[in-house]
């Protein structure tokens, strides 16, 4: 293809004819361009061609991952659009009715209102179970996309310096999406979201000291009351998405400060940002990508039918149906409340102390979060790195935090299995004692196995990144040495597939960087307990670490035949002198 | 490149020949950007017609979509039903409109962004950036302005107007909140140590409302029990539909007719009638209904995480995460031989709490 680069046709035509290079859109791009009226309009007002000139030709790199942000970007449009529409039918009171909507089974059944209203829209108001599986499945879609976005941005280190704050308010940002999703969800009233605010009420009764005025406050009194749901509204329609958008905000405004990490590559460093410009490729890809988000969720809700409220019924504190979960993203927590064995509750001098409650849903959600929220700051103790960091991990190359982030998510996989494990047990006919002693057990057993299998891993990913770049592609030829040796022509990697596997820094453990501190006479000095345990931790962290090639490993292998000095050394891989250049296609397996 | 930054003992590795250190540089440069591979509709003009009219029709799709979703809106009835091979039946009405609404949004989206990657520019383009941190001009500047303004301010000199200041702002918020934190609610009181059980109230049937007769409760039959007055038609009439939910809620009782024989438990045979016994059917975990009974084992099941109750040993926690037995209701036969509470619950019902020791 290549061979008529010569002669541009295509849309390639354009752009060459064009000095603006990326922004050709007409044909006569010579004449010099103007601006519209309107925005000369407001040029003249507010300066708005300073702004455009600014904002339109920001870079974005490109890589799938970062499409995961803005899935939970859109979705959480997606809800505040229908959400307000939903506001428009939905009544969030108590108060009781007698239903008498198009719904023929629950006719004449007393009911809340705002079961009722929820029994309306889905039967009565034209499209509205359109909107309210819309608004189910997108607030669903956002908590997945926040997760992914949050566990690519922790598995490629970019929460590292400049972007720490970002992490911290991403990390608020997701304990916000699940408070907002549990409090939606609490709002039709029927049985199985009313079973879920029984639960609230008993997780805050269990908390030491006001655990009862807490309640009864938050209730207007005793279990239920007619206040929870009114004021659960307030807290869904106002309160959290206020602190959401805010927070958003902010959120955005910094990646816009901080311009967009990338991952590593030729001609990508630390001090630049490599992509597309915002007009037009960006401005396309991500608006066209938001209308893609919607009609997915579009297509979901038309055939996947979500929260069907009408099969439960209303909320009544003397039933329960058997099998009943909350949302996903609340799983962790309830299978957490399934785990915990009553003997943790205990009375001391007449005051009841419920570990067994409080531990798994008071304790549970804010002391993850704050080991979310710390985690860049003790890596960044660890590691001492006052360095900026654009440039991305690959999770490979930072093997015992990919380890640590998989040994967490293997916990939350045992939490939330441990949420259906009735489910589980009918499916497949066990007990669910056992079951549950077997969750109890994967608690402490999962993220053991975890955290050295994931490290392991990514040594041997890297292990495997080296004889890459030192022995090359193998090319399944095979040649016959004068000495009457057969091997397997390997072909070197190119420069820029080499950069790649070569580009990232060489990380070593405090201990064996600073040796053991002595003074001015050769004594070894005392080390605080602080500097001791960072010490620990850098060890823990670097000690196995793989280090990149050097250009002298790469000369090495390639000019001694033998090269057992080399770590990963195979026997027959090095080419021997002469044979280096065979084959150097650069560029052309690109395709 | 952030080299310079590295720290000086990062370099040397003992595992190396010393002479090949020398002679090559620590690591390997950047080649920089490879070069641009055209795409087909870079050099071929067929190839951009064909996308061209590729993103035409997606977007075509898009109102399509937006006219039928127009159509059906307004033409098919509300509960139109139809039947679709694989997913069964369904609401016509809903699965066009949503079907509609995705090729109406999706059209748009998927045509914009194919039109991105196949026509528009795919040449990478460099930005440069800039430390974060402030040149040290505008820092020394900021320090300037924070520290004239600290003077300006005269605090340094009149530390009174600091502390007053500071206590002030402390103290400004508490009403707001007391004002809040205060009304939202009344206080527990005995609410929690008590429900609306009374001696001599009859056991009701849920949600009927008609007592039941202890020669009617046969061996292994269960009943789901109110206390009179608080359940069906007086209830009805009497209650708001807040108290009835209340009471609902603290009141609920399960009766159970075992054999005297199975029972492990002197105080529990002495609290029933002849085998029958009534235990709160409030979860001590955090609430949830305990209502799977089942027969054989005699074992009471709640669907929320599993705490297991064991009706022959007087509800105590057999396994799950609840703590405390079910309390007992102390339950006699009146005159006419239906059932009736002997006395409240002696110990609060339902989750525990702090203070109920
Ligand atoms: C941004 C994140 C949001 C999430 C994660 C979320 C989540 C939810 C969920 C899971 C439900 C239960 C839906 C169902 O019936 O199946 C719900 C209900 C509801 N939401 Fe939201 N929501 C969000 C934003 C909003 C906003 C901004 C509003 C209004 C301004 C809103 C208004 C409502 C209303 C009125 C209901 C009750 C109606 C019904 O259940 O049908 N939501 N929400
Ligand atoms: S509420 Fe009964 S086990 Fe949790």
């Amino acid at each position: 293809m290549s061979t008529n680069s010569g002669i541009p046709q295509g849309a390639d035509s354009l752009r060459t004819s064009s000095s603006a290079g990326a922004t050709a859109t007409t044909e006569k791009a010579d004449t010099s361009p103007k601006l519209a009226a309107p925005i000369v309009w407001s040029d003249e007002r507010v300066g708005t061609a300073k702004g455009m000139r600014f904002l339109l030709k920001k870079v974005f790199p490109d890589h799938w991952s970062f499409l995961l942000g803005e899935v939970a970007m859109y979705s959480m449009v997606i809800c505040l659009i229908t959400g307000t529409f939903l506001t428009f039918w939905f009544v969030p009171s108590m108060g009781h009715v007698e239903y008498n909507g198009s719904f023929v089974p629950l006719k004449g059944v007393g009911m809340s209102e705002a079961y009722a209203s929820t029994l309306d829209i889905s039967f009565d108001i034209k499209g509205g179970l359109l909107i309210r599986q819309l608004h189910h499945w997108a607030a669903l879609l956002f908590i997945v996309g926040i997760a992914l976005h949050m566990a690519r941005v922790f598995f490629t280190g970019a929460f590292r310096k400049p972007r720490e704050i970002n992490w911290v308010i991403g990390a608020v940002l997701s304990l916000l999406a699940i408070i907002e999703g549990f409090a939606g969800y609490s709002l039709p009233d029927d049985l199985l979201s009313g079973t879920g605010i029984r639960a609230m009420a008993g997780f805050m009764q269990s908390a030491p000291v006001i655990g009862s005025y807490m309640t009864f406050f938050v209730f207007g009194g005793a279990f239920p009351g007619e206040s929870i749901i009114p004021r659960l509204f307030i807290a869904h329609v106002l309160i959290v998405p206020a602190l959401l958008v805010g927070l958003f905000t902010a959120h955005i405004v910094l990646v816009a400060v901080h311009k967009h990490t990338q991952f590593p590559g030729p001609g990508r460093t630390d001090n630049n940002v490599v992509g597309f410009p915002l007009m037009p490729v960006y401005m396309a890809k991500a608006g066209g990508f938001f209308f893609i988000v919607f009609g997915i969720t579009a297509l979901i809700s038309a055939l996947v039918q979500i929260n069907p409220v009408w099969v439960y019924g209303p909320y009544d504190p003397t039933q329960v149906t058997a099998g009943s979960q909350p949302d996903f993203y609340m799983w962790f927590s309830d299978g957490a409340l399934r785990l915990l064995p009553g003997w943790l509750e205990f009375t001391v001098f007449g005051t009841t102390w419920s570990f067994n409650i409080f531990l798994g849903s008071l304790v549970l959600l804010p002391l993850v979060w704050a080991i979310i929220i710390a985690y860049p700051f003790l890596e960044n103790w660890v590691t001492g790195d006052k360095r900026e960091h654009h440039i991305l991990d690959r999770p490979r190359n930072a093997p015992v935090r990919t380890a640590i982030g998989a040994s967490a998510i293997s916990i939350y996989l045992v939490l939330a299995l441990a949420c259906v494990n009735d489910i589980i047990a009918i499916k497949f006919g066990l007990s669910i004692n056992d079951l549950t002693i077997l969750f109890r057990a994967m608690f402490f057993i999962a993220p053991i196995i975890t955290f050295p299998v994931v490290k392991r891993l990514c040594i041997s990913l890297q292990r495997a990144d080296r004889d890459l770049v030192l022995h090359g592609t193998e090319t399944g030829r095979i040649v016959r040495t004068p000495e009457g040796e057969f091997f397997e022509v390997h072909e070197p990697l190119d420069e820029y597939t080499r950069y790649t596997l070569v580009q990232h820094d060489r990380q070593e453990p405090l201990s064996a960087l600073e040796g053991v501190p002595t003074d001015e006479h050769g004594v070894r000095k005392p080390m605080s307990l602080g500097y001791k345990t960072r010490r620990a931790l850098s060890d823990f962290y670097f000690k196995d670490q793989i280090q990149p090639v050097t250009p002298a490993e790469l000369a090495a292998a390639h000019s001694h035949g033998e090269h057992d000095a080399l770590e990963s050394g195979h026997n027959h891989e090095a080419l021997p002198s002469g044979q280096e250049q065979v084959g150097i296609d650069q560029g052309s397996s690109a395709k | 490149m952030t080299d310079q930054n590295l720290p000086a003992e990062h370099s040397s590795d003992a595992n190396l020949p010393a002479h090949a250190n020398e002679a090559l540089p620590e690591r390997f440069e950047d080649p920089g950007l490879p070069p641009h591979i055209p795409r087909r509709a870079d050099v071929d003009e067929k190839a951009a017609k064909r996308a061209e009219l590729q993103v035409v029709a997606l977007f075509t799709l898009s109102v399509v979509g937006t006219l039928v979703f127009l159509v059906a809106y307004f033409l098919i009835d509300i509960d139109a039903r139809a039947y679709v091979i694989g997913i069964g039946e369904i609401s016509l009405y809903h699965v066009v409109l949503g079907l509609s609404m995705a090729a109406s949004m999706g059209g748009i989206g998927f045509g914009a962004v194919h039109w991105a990657k196949t026509l528009m520019p795919d040449t990478e383009i460099v930005e440069e950036r800039h430390p974060q941190a402030s040149p040290q001009e505008d820092r020394d500047g900021a320090a300037a302005i924070l520290r004239s303004g600290w003077q300006g301010s005269q605090l340094g000199r009149r530390p009174m107007i600091l502390q007053s200041a500071g206590v002030a702002m402390g103290l400004f918020s508490i009403p707001l909140v007391v004002q809040v934190a205060g009304s939202l609610g009344p206080l527990p009181g005995e609410e929690l140590y008590d429900t609306n059980w009374r001696r001599g109230l009859r056991l009701m049937i849920d949600p009927s409302g008609t007592p039941i007769k202890a020669s009617d409760v046969t061996l292994g039959s269960v009943f789901h029990v109110m206390p009179e007055g608080f359940i069906g038609e007086p209830a009805h009439e009497n209650l708001t539909a807040e108290e009835e939910m209340k009471a609902k809620a603290e009141d609920q009782v399960i009766l159970v007719r075992l054999d005297p024989s199975d029972v492990k438990s002197q105080k529990q045979l002495d609290w029933g009638v002849d085998g029958i016994v009534a235990y709160s059917k409030v979860c001590t975990h955090v609430g949830c209904p305990v209502a799977l009974y089942e027969q054989q084992t005699h074992h009471l099941l709640c669907p929320c995480h599993q705490s297991t109750f064991d009706m022959t040993e007087d509800c105590k926690v057999i396994f799950g995460p609840a703590k405390r037995a079910l309390p007992q209701l102390p339950i006699t036969i009146d005159d006419e031989g239906y059932l009736v509470a002997d006395d409240s619950f002696r110990e609060p019902v339902g989750p525990s709490f702090w203070e109920r020791g």
